[in-house]
């Protein structure tokens, strides 16, 4: 009896590794999948100021926003992430990469190694960005100049740590395409869309996330804490929204300022800093979406003691 | 003329009235009167109202007023309570924090000295106002 218990375990356990294993695989693009393609760095550098790349890869505490060193720390439940160095550096950073790699690690999360990413790096976002665009992208950053050194590690809490099982959470949350509109909209609104929702990642941040890190979709783009645990990210929809107009929420991607003086802080400035560099078109266009989100109520910050629009 | 820099200067005298009593009421003041003045700026500068050469350099005197009294404005005992949006990282870098209030009062004071139309007015601003955001980055936490 018990040794017919030990082996049906035994069976068991192979029968569900094997599972795990088959189901974690990493995928990959091959490149073949990509067909003929002519670079245009000049359109690769709207797609990177667009993605604000510089904002968690640029070498920290220097000024030159294209030295794409990596490095900096993104504090998070799960324990802490180094954003890794994406500068052409041979050895350090991806000047060794194919585009194909490339391809793959912003489409499916998945590094050249044939490794699982960690969507701390918004692969849920970069995978509705068009191929042509990230062909662009890839040869925009070989313009930069290379740096050498490695980030240090992340340092992440077990069993997160084992890479593998990031395969399950993949399965679970990582989407093909996103929702078309019901209805028929103007270009610049599609355009919105497609950079709100595919290279800006906008909803990475105004978005709660559920237990696993990943975003709550019926409350996307409500804001929520701050994915660095101090602070809360704004609701963005119509609900917080509603008496912005577009050219207001384009000219606080362009300067940084809201329609009651107020200014943009937190990580929002360096995406400022980014979006001032896309042309007056593109944040139109974001503008022209996010001015469309339907108002949705979010999860409720912390309780205020007094009232202040400007606290300090 | 006279009357704006008459309210100018009593608003500040309230602000600095409840300096001693409660530092985080006074900044919370201070940054709302920046607030207050920054969108006069912002209107001057997008024409939704006329440009008024006084009115320009009042805005930098505000500004120049609370870049010389926020850094004393932090004092230990001032890191929670009273709704504030300071980030703990003000008290651990307090050289860094201090010397972006005087970097701030610098450029707010040639400002206001230098302004003299609308168009010097907007490049004056752009430049003095990237000092709100060198230091919202770091030690402003959004709370809701």
């Amino acid at each position: 009896m018990l040794r017919k218990l030990a082996i049906a375990v035994a069976i068991l356990l192979v029968v569900g590794a094997g599972a795990f294993w088959i189901l974690t695989i990493p995928k990959s693009v091959a490149p073949a999948d990509l067909g003929p393609h002519t670079a245009n760095p000049e359109n690769g550098k709207i797609v990177f100021h667009a993605g604000g790349c510089a904002s968690c890869h640029a070498t920290p505490n220097q000024e030159n926003k294209s030295q794409l060193g990596g490095g900096l720390g993104l504090t998070s439940a799960f324990g802490t992430f180094y954003a890794p160095n994406i500068s052409p550096d041979p050895s350090d950073g991806i000047g060794a990469w194919t585009e194909a790699q490339f391809v793959t690690a912003l489409r499916e999360g998945t590094s050249p190694s044939g490794e699982h990413l960690y969507p701390a790096f918004p692969y849920t976002s970069y995978r509705h960005v068009a191929t042509g665009d990230l062909r662009d992208l890839f040869a925009y950053l070989k313009t930069l100049p290379a740096v050498a050194g490695r980030a240090p590690d992340h340092l992440l809490h077990f069993p997160l740590s084992i890479r593998r099982g990031l395969g399950i959470w993949k399965l679970l949350f990582l989407r093909g395409e996103p929702g078309e509109p019901n209805q028929p909209m103007s270009a610049a609104w599609k355009r919105g869309a497609y950079l709100v929702n595919g290279v800006g990642h906008c909803a990475e941040c105004h978005s709660p996330r559920n237990f696993l890190g990943a975003i709550v979709p019926a409350l996307r783009f409500t804001g929520g804490p701050n994915p660095t645990g101090r602070g809360w990210v704004p609701n963005i929809t119509q609900r917080e929204l509603k008496d912005w107009s577009e050219k207001d929420i384009a000219n606080l991607l362009e300067s940084g300022e809201t329609p009651e003086g107020d200014r943009v802080g937190s990580s929002m400035v360096e995406v400022v800093r980014s979006m001032a560099q896309v042309p007056a078109e593109d944040r139109a266009a974001i503008a022209a979406y996010i001015k469309s989100l339907p108002p949705v109520e979010g999860i409720k910050p912390p309780p205020h003691k007094h009232d202040h629009d400007h606290d300090h | 003329m006279r009357i704006i820099l008459m309210i100018v200067a009593m608003a500040f005298g309230i602000a600095a009235a409840s300096t001693q009593s409660n530092p985080i009421a006074a900044r919370q003041a201070l940054m709302k009167t920046n607030g207050r003045e920054g969108k006069i700026g912002i209107d001057m500068i997008r024409r939704r109202i006329p440009f008024d050469l006084a009115k320009g350099r009042t805005v930098f005197a505000a500004f120049l007023d609370a870049a010389n009294k926020m850094p004393n404005l932090f004092p230990e005992n001032s890191k929670t309570g009273g709704n504030t949006s300071a980030s703990p990282e003000i008290w651990t870098h307090m050289d860094d924090f201090k010397a972006r209030f005087a970097k701030f009062a610098e450029e707010s004071k040639a400002a206001q000295e230098s302004v003299k139309d609308l168009a010097s007015f907007e490049a004056a601003f752009r430049k003095v106002v990237r000092n709100c955001d060198g230091c919202h980055e770091h030690y402003r936490v959004r709370k809701g």
